[in-house]
């Protein structure tokens, strides 16, 4: 009877020891598969990042090449006293030109000449248009000028086409590389910092276009959506963890404020159109509009973050209040919403961040429109940068790849130092 | 006057009212026997003043601006030459629509004729006059408000009960935004949903199985007549969202599982906040990842192994999406595992089960509703989302559950309908709205049943 058990017990034994080695390969195996999870997170953000920061890094730089320009007044077609009128209406052009002509003397034919046109940016007659305007004793003199390259010639000189190509795949064709090669080499090229991307709108020409009007046309969105959102969601949230009585109308006002938090983004955009653009008939592609339905979008998120914020505050400061004979609101007020006021803050950065990095519902109301001009006001039509970069990425230009990634860069460079200093501000507040 | 100007003026008109209430109150009080006298504080009358002085004159100026534009259409309408009012209502609109074009000064006045200018003339002078009567109005009223309120200022006066009540209710109209916007939505989109219906039957757009709304927006345009088979999106949906959560779920799943379960806290918290970042990313920065560098690997990828993948395949927008969701499954359920009482865990473990065992049979099944729930709330994450979709998916509706194929969204086709030409009474545009109707309810129906689901298993544990 004994040796029966114990037989039956070192049978279960020895069966448990021989799985326990197979359950151990499998435990280690599951963290394995854990460890690669995290991992593969890790990989794709890693190749996101650096896939953008290699792509947009040269479209911080940009190329000038040195000409000789000869301010011949025949060739601009005025004469040497003019007035700043006619200065303005000469004919730069013709100057840029005469002067790669005589740089490369043996160019013939239409389609070359062309092509050695092509290596210098439109902007150049402006540049030289206004060197005359400030200086006219420049008319009939000869003078070193730097100019901005075109971006197909830029990209050559930034190492990014690849000359071994075959010639009909690529933009900067076979003549042009070597035109670029000799200018290189007499040292009439120069990579200088792009400050064109930082100061000036959008443009057809990748090498003339800039995020300014972008920039300008978030910052107007984003004051607008913080005025409206900040405000209406503090006190919303003020109203319902403070005041609102337990009823079925605080019921579907918390109902309505989850379900906004989930509605997708382009749902607000069509309310946009409808409601604002349609019925109140409020100016298209403006800031004004996008703000408001930007704000709308945010509430909810600053809602659901600052009663988080208004239930920690401590009950004992409310009693304190109370115990002295302050009213409600007063308690509220005065002692509430300033201990509250980081995590409040700390919402509404990371939902003014969201309402930065918004593109869809803008896409609907019109902000979607070419523009280069920086708007002045939140009723002037405008871009904001999220729809700046939809813009560039769908264009077909090359140059506007590494624009559009550099323009990511700026976008991501100010969602870190919002979500920075909400993170700062949340690291103070626990302190407390 | 413009209204920002108005706006301006309004304010600083509430400051003086503020101080002026305040000042009138110390002024009585002194005259009843100094400050105790009086029920309130001074800034509490100072504080009723200001409120008389801005409510009821912002509730003039919306009153205002919003019957603005169709008084003016109406004085301007007729004054026109009798011909013209004859006309039918929308040639009128494009006549009206030059004649005000004309008077801000957006278009020249060679394409007008004589009536129309001098229409315009009288637009403008009436606008000026409009502007004018409108900064009077909203001034006497104000006025008069904080006048009113100044007047009642006596020391038995309750002027702190009296704001009190007045800011209660600013605070509860505050919240009531949230409920105002929901109805916007559904109001709006309804209502544009129906009139599509009235144009194309419901059950043509519910099972219908083509979908090509090239249908002219302008009667001499040269198109098709579309067809509005809702369909094809749908399915292309479907399998974006589908490649997507094929992608998130498990990676997600198992970083939760291994943050929670076996990760040191020094690696918790840095990896956590690091993966988050990932949910950060604003998704136009996806759609240009997508388009741009995964969908040329991809079909680069296929194309080696002889597999031949569209350029906008379905396989890149959906594998993108799906890292963007990433960061959103993993703190869904690691906030649901964490959720699962460390008794089970330790009943577990006392048995002999190793750690895997544990999660597997025990954790995973205890926290199964959650989890699921999750995933809906991750599916209608992917469902509406656009940007990605708007630059890497196609436009071509396609009927396929192949994901090498390039396929369209619900999404896409809101965007491609509404960016640029819109004619409120084509189908092209109002079937955008049918559309955003879909998505609205769909949405909504997948958070509703998600919500219900977590918290059905929250309250299992608590």
């Amino acid at each position: 009877m004994n040796s029966m058990s114990d037989s039956n017990r070192s049978n279960t034994t020895a069966a448990i020891a021989a799985s326990l080695k197979k359950r151990y390969a499998r435990e280690r195996r599951f963290q394995w598969y854990g460890r690669l999870a995290v991992l593969t997170g890790f990989i794709f953000l890693f190749i996101l990042l650096t896939d953008i920061v290699i792509k947009g890094s040269p479209a911080f730089t940009q190329h000038f090449i040195k000409l000789d320009i000869d301010f011949n007044t025949e060739v601009l077609g005025i004469s040497q006293n003019a007035t700043a009128e006619e200065i303005s209406g000469a004919d730069f052009s013709a100057v840029v030109k005469d002067s790669l002509r005589t740089m490369f003397p043996d160019v013939s034919g239409r389609k070359e000449k062309k092509a050695l046109y092509r290596l210098i940016s439109i902007r150049a007659e402006y540049t030289l248009r206004d060197m005359v305007l400030e200086n006219p004793a420049l008319l009939g003199t000869n003078a070193e000028v730097w100019l901005l390259a075109h971006s197909e010639a830029g990209s050559y000189l930034k190492g990014q086409v690849d000359a071994s190509a075959p010639e009909s795949d690529r933009k900067v064709k076979d003549i042009q590389v070597v035109w670029l090669d000799t200018l290189a080499k007499e040292g009439r090229t120069e990579s200088r910092f792009n400050s064109t991307f930082f100061l000036s709108g959008d443009s057809r020409e990748p090498e003339l276009a800039g995020i300014k009007a972008a920039l300008y046309g978030s910052l107007f969105t984003l004051l607008v959506t913080f005025c409206l959102a900040f405000p209406i969601g503090v006190l919303s949230a003020i109203y319902l963890e403070e005041f609102a009585p337990r009823n079925r109308l605080t019921d579907l006002i918390e109902i309505n404020i989850n379900n906004l938090a989930a509605v997708p983004s382009i749902v607000f955009g069509l309310l946009g159109l409808a409601v604002f653009i349609n019925f109140f008939e409020l100016p298209r592609s403006a800031p004004l509009v996008g703000g408001v339905v930007l704000a709308l979008m945010t509430l909810p998120t600053i809602i659901i973050t600052s009663r988080a914020a208004i239930q920690a505050v401590p009950p004992s400061i409310q009693e304190a209040a109370m115990g002295v004979g302050a009213s409600k609101l007063q308690t509220v007020f005065h002692h509430v919403l300033p201990v509250a006021m980081p995590g409040v803050l700390t919402g509404s950065i990371i939902g003014m961040a969201q309402a930065l990095g918004e593109t869809a519902p803008l896409l609907m109301i019109g902000m979607v429109a070419f523009i280069m001009d920086v708007p002045g006001g939140v009723t002037d039509p405008s871009t904001v940068l999220p729809v700046q970069i939809y813009l560039w990425a769908d264009s077909p230009e090359r140059g506007f790849t590494e624009k559009t990634s550099a323009a990511i860069m700026v976008l991501m460079a100010f969602l870190i130092l919002m979500n920075g200093l909400a993170v700062y501000l949340r690291k103070r507040f626990e302190l407390k | 006057m413009q209204t920002t100007t108005v706006f301006l003026i309004l304010i600083a008109l509430c400051v003086i009212s503020f101080y002026t209430g305040r000042k009138r109150s110390q002024i009585v009080a002194m005259q009843h026997g100094g400050l105790d006298t009086l029920h309130s504080l001074p800034n509490h009358y100072g504080y009723m003043a200001a409120v008389w002085a801005a409510l009821p004159a912002l509730f003039v100026l919306l009153v205002w601006m919003g019957f603005e534009s169709s008084v003016l259409h109406a004085l301007v309408v007729g004054q026109l030459p009798q011909n013209i009012q004859q006309l039918p209502p929308d040639e009128l609109g494009l006549y009206y629509n030059q004649v005000q074009g004309f008077a801000r000064g957006a278009i020249d006045s060679a394409q007008l004729d004589e009536a129309q200018i001098s229409a315009a003339e009288y637009y403008i002078r009436t606008v000026t006059s409009f502007s004018q009567m409108k900064a009077t109005l909203v001034f006497v009223v104000a006025i008069i408000g904080a006048l009113l309120a100044i007047r009642r200022v006596t020391p038995v006066f309750r002027a702190r009960n009296h704001v009190e009540k007045i800011f209660e209710w600013v605070l509860f109209s505050s919240s009531f935004v949230a409920v105002l916007t929901t109805l916007g939505i559904v109001l709006s989109v309804m209502f544009e949903a129906i009139r599509f219906f009235q144009i194309i039957p419901v059950q043509d757009f519910l099972f219908g199985l083509q979908w090509s709304p090239q249908m002219a927006i302008r009667a001499n345009q040269v198109a098709a007549s579309g067809s509005f088979g809702f369909v094809p999106l749908l399915v292309g949906t479907l399998l974006i969202s589908t490649v997507a959560l094929l992608i998130a779920v498990p990676i997600g799943l198992m970083s939760a599982i291994y943050l929670s379960e076996y990760a040191s806290r020094r690696f918790r918290a840095v990896t956590k906040p690091v993966l988050e970042i990932l949910a950060g990313v604003p998704t136009v920065v996806y759609g240009f990842f997508a388009a741009l560098t995964v969908a040329p690997f991809i079909r680069e990828m296929g194309e080696s192994v002889g597999l031949n993948v569209a350029s906008e395949s379905a396989m890149a927008a959906g594998l993108v999406m799906g890292i963007m969701i990433i960061p959103f499954v993993m703190s869904l359920s690691d906030d649901i595992i964490n959720a699962v009482p460390v008794s089970l865990r330790e009943a577990s473990l006392g048995m002999g089960a190793t750690m895997n065992e544990t999660i597997r049979k025990v954790v995973l099944p205890a926290a199964l509703p959650g989890i699921v729930g999750g995933i809906l709330l991750a599916a209608s994450r992917a469902i509406g989302e656009t940007m990605i979709v708007v630059m890497a998916a196609g436009l071509s509706a396609k009927l396929t559950i192949n994901p090498l194929e390039a396929v369209t969204t619900i999404t896409v086709q809101i965007v491609t309908l509404l960016v640029g030409d819109q004619e409120f009474d084509n189908p092209k545009t109002l079937a955008a709205f049918a559309l955003g109707l879909v998505l609205f309810f769909v949405t909504l129906l997948l958070n509703f049943i998600a919500l219900h689901v977590v918290r059905k298993y929250r309250e299992q544990y608590e």
